[in-house]
């Protein structure tokens, strides 16, 4: 039922989305401050990943890198805050 | 199928009108003078009279929240507050009108802090005046009761889909026994049928409420709240001429004219103060004076059109307030000045805020308003009727 009344292209009633419609919304132009994840010290602990609001930071935590996604990544730098060992680097976005 | 009177306090008598409108998610958090709404609510579902869950929670915030998720689930919701409930609910009221969502609530009409008051005004429901729930106002226990089958059958309408919140004054009306006929179960069920959601939250059938717009499209979403307000006024009248019919009560409605047809002097008002006002009208009808009452049973969606005809007769009008906009005036006052100049018919309009926090005023007040007004002469723009100012203090202090 929901499929054929949802499009993004059109509002529906009480402006309901496809299920991921949220994923349209591009969130990273937002962005003033990115991350950079050094890769050097990582433990694998995985406190970036779960710790970003977006949940746009994955990896792999037995190779011990991760990265963030920048189409949606707002800059927020709660990974970097919560590193344990100072790998995440905030740096200003230039274009 | 004859129901009959029973001597019912006004939130009990609500609670059972609520339970036979068989809501099947009911979020409520204590507050006075709403209380015992939620309470018998609580006790009927305990009983097992009413199949549905009763969700305990921390706030309104919760109460409103917790309807807001069973609604779009596809359950009927309710809920009922006052005051700061109503104020704690507020975030989450703006969500369930702009997700369309038909949730009923009751708010027991409760003054604002601060000053702490637990008495009555209107100030609290008209706070949220703007947030897309359509309000109706009950003059005694029985409307109220019945709006609420009203309100569900309205919000549910296709071709409204909003929230409908049910004002009864707090005290006046919730805690005051009256002979009410409660509405009949099985009436009850034909009139309101169940729920059918047109969208909802179903893991079979995912779908994003409450998603993130960019700027080319919100604007349209909030202007679809506009257009379907606007479009509930007939629905309100179809569906309240429909409740006449099976019930046999004039409840719901847009407004209702009191002895105004041929007056030339028409209060305004809305809810339970509306009876003292038809007692005085009453008396002076008996003078010869023409004068009546407009009383507004539907104040969101405003009903422009119905109020226009009901002033045709009017010569001067006063508008009875129990709320008021600091710093501007009235609340309804200006819109009924607003649906005059846009019919270009300029009159005199007084509005008159006569009842904050309980303060009462006898039936001498409004006849004091009524012989000022037919004078014809415009007063105050907003006067706070009977002010003590003999009680304030130095209102600049200087030291």
């Amino acid at each position: 039922m929901n499929d054929k009344l949802l499009s993004m292209d059109r509002l529906s009633i009480g402006c309901v989305a496809p299920p991921a419609g949220s994923v349209e919304n591009k969130t990273g132009a937002w962005r003033a401050m990115r991350p950079v994840f050094k890769q050097k010290d990582c433990i694998g602990c995985r406190a970036c990943e779960l710790v970003c609001p977006e949940g746009c930071v994955a990896g792999n935590a037995k190779e011990k890198k991760f990265d963030f996604d920048p189409d949606y990544c707002k800059g927020c730098g709660m990974c970097a805050a919560e590193c344990p060992k100072d790998d995440i680097d905030m740096v200003r976005e230039e274009k | 199928m004859a129901a009959k009177q029973e001597i019912l306090e006004g939130a009990m008598a609500v609670a059972h009108a609520v339970a036979r409108c068989r809501p099947e998610v009911v979020a409520a958090y204590p507050i006075t003078p709403q209380t015992h709404i939620s309470e018998e609510l609580s006790q009927i579902v305990a009983d097992g009279e009413l199949d549905a869950e009763f969700v305990k929670v921390e706030s309104e915030f919760g109460a409103a929240s917790v309807c807001l998720g069973a609604s779009a689930t596809g359950a009927r919701a309710y809920t009922a507050t006052s005051s700061q409930g109503l104020m704690l609910m507020g975030e989450v009221l703006w969500n369930i009108a702009g997700m369309r969502l038909p949730i009923v609530l009751a708010c027991a009409n409760r003054s604002v802090s601060a000053p702490l008051s637990i008495w009555c005004d209107h100030q609290d429901a008209e706070s949220v005046r703007d947030c897309g729930v359509l309000q109706l106002y009950a003059e005694d226990s029985q409307e109220a009761c019945d709006q609420h089958v009203i309100a569900f059958r309205v919000a549910e309408d296709r071709r409204v889909l909003l929230p409908v919140m049910v004002n009864l004054d707090g005290f006046l009306l919730t805690h005051v026994f009256e002979p009410t006929e409660l509405p009949d179960q099985a009436l009850c069920d034909a009139f309101l049928g169940s729920y059918d959601a047109a969208l909802k939250l179903d893991p079979a059938n995912p779908a994003t409420f409450g998603a993130f717009t960019e700027p080319d499209k919100c604007m349209e979403g909030r202007w679809m709240i506009h257009d379907a307000a606007l479009r509930s006024l007939s629905v309100i009248e179809e569906v309240s001429a429909e409740f006449a019919k099976v019930f046999g009560r004039p409840s719901g409605g847009l407004l209702e004219e009191y002895r105004s047809q041929d007056a030339e002097t028409i209060l305004i008002a809305k809810g339970s103060i509306c009876g003292t006002i038809k007692d005085v009208i009453d008396q002076v009808r008996d003078e010869g004076k023409k004068v009546g009452l407009v009383r507004i049973k539907t104040y969101r969606p405003w009903p422009k059109d119905a109020l226009l005809k009901a002033l045709a007769s009017a010569k001067q009008v006063a508008v009875i307030e129990r709320g008021a906009s600091f710093g501007a005036g009235g609340v309804m006052t200006p819109e009924v000045k607003e649906t005059l100049y846009d019919a270009g018919k300029v009159i005199p309009v007084s509005g008159y805020c006569v009842q904050l926090g309980g303060r009462e005023v006898p039936p001498d007040g409004f006849r004091e308003i009524i012989d000022r007004t037919s004078k014809g002469q415009r007063q105050k723009a907003y006067e706070y009727f009977r002010l003590r100012t003999e009680i304030l203090p130095d209102l600049v202090p200087t030291k």
